[in-house]
């Protein structure tokens, strides 16, 4: 029984709930009970909360036992929940020694807004050092393993959310995208990843890596499950100035339509420039046949230019550092987390701290940042930078006067061996080539499972991408092409992920 | 380290033109922070007025106050800026442990008002334009409380305390482009810019503007060039000038010691230097060897600031008469001299004054309560007139009772003092202290008939008619009735009762 309650979908798991066919706190239970049976071999979580969450899904089965209508169409279902997100009941370590053991004296507002809808969060799941990365494999406690082959990597920065849906230890999870930290794990582990406009959900509690450029979305393993959760945690909110005040788009709407499969009318441009070279034929393979599908679902696919995306690697590559030295300054040992006291000045002790407490990516990358923003480099690198960030948000509007959504791969090839990268930072950062384009313009993407690739039977997805505040059309697209893929291929993609191995309870 | 060589002021003038330049923080009195919703009161038990955002925690984001926007915009408006239409924060990065988030957010190159000015005018009437480059908004840092040093300096400290209360608070700065050919008047030309500012600043109602408590700052920069020859000489910026008068001092010191270096032979170097109040000189601070680099880039986290122009001429129609106009106005309406108007500010009891003559009493009297009697009760118990615990209210209800004759001059004053020890208003104070000019013709008949038969000699002189020789037999009858009796009435009745 409790093993079946992992594999469901979010959707039907929370009918089961509300209907009280199972309780809130079987379905906890079953998670956290696959979770004890496969963390060691995945290492998706930094914090399991068992008890909390036990006692967060008795708060809905006896709210739904008393006869009140649930909190929200998600209440009782289990998420999981990255790790820089913070949460005044658990660690917030985003993946980094300097926070090691910290726990905020506050909730984000997100955090909040999940504990409002019902949602059960089983704990905190593994990233790259405060997001950056591509692999997990920068994170401070060690590598998130995809549960597809163990000894690949599961994408990076939110490998640990993408990991835990796609090993059944959570059907729900939350993940941040700075530049593709959403979408490129949710494509290498063949499960769904929502990048939502910037500005649509609040970013007040979300420790920033670079602020212009994060935002956190929904992770799951179905569009509409996708949608739900999207539901659940944007719309506007008073703490964060750069929240949009706009109605949410309606996404779950968007998605149930999307569903019955018909896309006549609708545009879809193939980006020219997030083509050719380097990617993988596998990935190529599977990025033509999705353009195939959706075509037979009515849709018209055009090609279309976005000339400037080509920049897009580069400038993101001095604007993230550059926010990136100034958002992480305030680890200084001052107030909060890691403290050596080494030296008798606060100068010495800030140096001393910094340097135990942050990893070589972090370190990369504040130092890139520092070097960016100072006087007489300015205007060469950050100031040309915004330039280009400019320009390749009009290359977006040109393109969506044309077409109603974009496409492209999500990620340039399926995922990688384990170390395979570790120690070249540009191959590494290539990982984010066709994903870091909607970061820069605040536009909206997302991936969806378009297949496996031939060589290696790993997972490879499919990027849509739509104006800001465009989700529904984008969802609507997500979920026609998932349904006609499934049905052409007798089931979800996930559905053919091997059996890891049970360790023995 | 040596002396530094100091010439004196009539030299350095007749050889040296000073370029004087001014920066000015004032601490808003917004009731929360710049950026969260902590309060912003002053002297609470340390890291009281604190939270996420104003602790710098991680993930915790900031939201522009609106009043602070709004003050800084009257700020501007009065110093005869234009407000920029669209602005953005910026992020001034730099380590310092009473920072939280090690970066100051601050308006960088897009400051909410510029290109003003304030005609300053000096103590022989002379007006002094000084231009204004610009108006700005930041956040104020914490403190560092370094124990254990000699000195309460970082340098041998044993260690530092930090409170973050003053985190957050909001701050405009003013600064002044370089006010040119001043001369002499350079000190005197400070110390009333500062003045002055200070006083529009209070009659717009956004600050405290007390320099003793830190709620306004004033930074000297100075440089001098040799007469006539329009070459600008190197500045030294002073801190730490807390009073109105310092800002003179500073100003004088530092171009005494420009000069002493220059005619040594040697260069000014550009630096901080701290102003010391006991010896009224400079010393050293911090030298910049390069312009230090504040890695300035717009602050991602915060949306711009976009007043619209309806907005700016709505916040335009708020701004009060201007305290010198006032002023003006003030010394016509009630017939005071420049030097009488002038101790009247300098005691700070212009605006009681003018706040009891609104409260309806007359100005002779309100003026003559707050310099004579109040201000040596204050001088007494060590606190500003302002600070008394009596309103302009009570005085002019005090006022009032004196002139309808329910006190005397004596028992007002009382009543004062009951109202200063906390005993409640006016009225109670002579409800509880039974205050009343006693007017019972029954009561005072009874005393004036005891004092006469005790006196017998001085009746008979009265009687006699010698008017004046009552006088004893009043100060006996008040003696009686413990001062409550209306001492006109007393005098009338011994003449009735003699007659
Ligand atoms: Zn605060």
């Amino acid at each position: 029984m409790s093993s079946d309650l992992t594999r469901l979908d979010a959707a039907t798991l929370a009918e089961k709930i509300h209907s009280r066919e199972v309780s809130a706190v079987e379905a906890a239970q079953a998670h956290l009970d696959r979770i004890a049976a496969v963390e060691g071999d995945v290492h998706a979580f930094l914090h399991v909360a068992g008890e909390s969450a036990l006692e967060s899904a008795a708060l809905v089965d006896a709210s739904i036992a008393a006869g009140t209508a649930p909190a929200s169409p998600l209440a009782g279902v289990p998420l999981a929940l990255k790790d820089v997100f913070a949460t005044i009941d658990m660690p917030t370590t985003c993946g980094s020694r300097i926070l090691e053991g910290w726990r905020p004296p506050y909730d984000a507002t997100l955090t909040s807004r999940l504990r409002a809808a019902g949602i059960t969060i089983l704990g905190k799941t593994n990233m790259d050092e405060f997001a950056m990365g591509s692999s997990t494999e920068y994170s401070a406690y060690g590598p998130t393993h995809n549960p597809w082959a163990l000894d690949r990597i599961a994408g990076g920065s939110g490998g640990g959310s993408a990991a835990a849906l796609a090993a059944f230890e959570a059907p729900l999870a939350i993940g941040t995208d700075t530049g593709g930290s959403i979408r490129q794990p949710a494509a290498v582990t063949g499960t769904v990843g929502v990048k939502p406009t910037y500005g649509g959900v609040s970013r007040y509690g979300l420790v920033a890596c670079a602020s212009s450029l994060d935002q956190g979305g929904p992770c799951a393993r179905t569009v509409l499950d996708a949608a739900l959760l999207h539901e659940v945690i944007a719309g506007h909110d008073p703490l964060d100035s750069t929240s949009i005040d706009a109605p949410v788009p309606a996404v779950v709407e968007a998605a149930r339509l999307g569903a019955t499969g018909d896309l006549s009318g609708l545009r879809v441009g193939v980006v020219r420039e997030l083509g050719g070279e380097g990617y993988q034929p596998g990935v190529r393979a599977s990025f033509d046949a999705a353009l195939r599908r959706l075509e037979k679902l009515g849709a018209e696919v055009v090609e279309v230019s976005c000339p400037h995306f080509e920049y897009g690697l580069a400038a993101y590559y001095l604007i993230l550092p550059s926010e990136v030295s100034s958002n992480l300054a305030r680890f200084d040992a001052m107030r909060y987390g890691l403290r050596v006291e080494k030296g008798a000045s606060a100068e010495e002790v800030m140096a001393a701290t910094r340097e135990a407490g942050f990893g070589p990516e972090v370190k990369r990358r504040i130092i890139l940042g520092t070097y960016a923003l100072s006087s007489g480099y300015y205007d060469a690198y950050y100031g040309q930078a915004q330039k280009v960030r400019t320009l390749i948000s009009r290359d977006f509007a040109a393109a969506f006067a044309q077409v109603d959504v974009l496409v492209s791969p999500t990620a340039p090839t399926t995922a990688f061996p384990i170390g395979e990268k570790i120690d070249d930072p540009l191959a590494m950062y290539l990982n984010d080539l066709a994903t870091i384009p909607t970061n820069l313009a605040g536009v909206a993407g997302m991936s969806v499972p378009s297949g496996l690739a031939e060589e290696d039977g790993l997972p490879v997805g499919l990027q849509i991408m739509a104006p800001a505040l465009g989700e529904a059309v984008m969802y609507r697209v997500g979920a026609a092409f998932e349904a006609a893929r499934n049905a052409d291929e007798s089931g979800p993609l996930i559905a053919r992920i091997p059996e890891l191995e049970v360790a023995a309870r | 380290m040596s002396t530094p060589t100091l010439i004196e002021f009539d030299d350095v003038v007749a050889r040296f033109d000073p370029m004087l330049g001014l920066e000015v923080h004032v601490e808003l009195s917004t009731n929360t922070k710049m950026f969260c919703g902590c309060p912003t009161e002053f002297g609470a038990e340390p890291n009281t007025q604190v939270c996420p955002t104003c602790l710098g925690m991680p993930g915790a984001l900031p939201v522009v106050n609106r009043t602070a926007v709004e003050s800084a915009i009257r700020i501007g408006l009065a110093l005869n800026c234009s407000i920029a239409p669209w602005g953005r924060f910026a992020r001034k990065n730099y380590f310092y442990p009473d920072m939280p988030k090690n970066f100051q957010t601050s308006q960088y190159d897009e400051p909410i008002a510029v290109d003003g000015w304030l005609d300053v005018e000096l103590d022989d009437g002379t007006i002094v334009r000084v231009e204004i480059e610009r108006a700005h908004m930041e956040e104020d840092t914490g403190k560092s409380l370094h124990v254990g040093g000699a000195t309460g300096r970082i340098h041998g400290a044993e260690y530092s305390l930090l409170d973050y209360n003053r985190a957050g608070v909001p701050l405009i700065e003013i600064v002044t482009k370089m006010i040119p050919d001043t001369g002499a008047r350079a000190p005197e030309v400070a110390r009333a810019y500062v003045t002055q500012l200070r006083d529009l600043v209070k009659s717009l109602g956004v600050s405290d503007v007390r320099m003793d408590q830190g709620s306004m700052r004033c930074d000297v920069n100075l440089s001098l060039s040799p007469k006539g020859s329009g070459v600008l000489g190197t500045r030294s910026e002073t801190k730490n000038v807390n009073s109105l008068r310092s800002v003179e001092r500073a100003v004088r010191y530092e171009m005494s010691r420009h000069a002493g270096v220059l005619l040594d032979g040697g260069t000014v170097v550009q630096e901080t230097r701290h102003f010391e109040e006991q010896s009224g000189s400079t010393r050293a601070g911090r030298i910049k060897e390069t312009s230090e680099d504040y890695r300035y880039f717009p602050e991602p986290d915060l949306v711009p600031i976009a007043p619209t122009p309806e907005w700016v001429e709505e916040l335009r129609g708020t701004l009060p008469e201007l305290p010198w106009e006032r002023r003006k106005r003030i010394s016509a309406e009630w017939g005071l001299t420049a030097e009488e108007l002038r101790d009247l500010v300098n005691a700070g009891a212009l605006d009681l004054i003018e706040a009891t003559v609104a409260a309806g009493a007359p100005a002779g009297e309100a003026r003559s309560w707050w310099v004579a009697y109040l201000t040596q009760q204050a001088n007494t118990a060590g606190v500003p007139l302002e600070e008394l615990a009596i309103t302009p209210a009570q005085v002019a209800r005090v006022i009032e009772l004196v002139t309808s004759g329910e006190l005397n001059n004596k028992l007002a004053r009382q009543v004062v003092d009951g109202v200063l020890a906390g005993e409640g208003s006016p009225d109670e104070v002579v409800e509880s202290r039974g205050l009343k000019v006693v007017s019972d013709d029954g009561a005072l008949i009874a005393a004036v008939d005891e004092a006469l038969a005790a006196q017998p000699d001085v009746a008979e002189k009265i009687r006699g008619g010698k008017v004046a020789a009552a006088g004893a037999i009043v100060g006996a009858v008040m003696k009686a009735t413990k001062g409550q009796a209306d001492a006109k009435r007393v005098r009338e009745l011994i003449i009735e009762r003699c007659g």
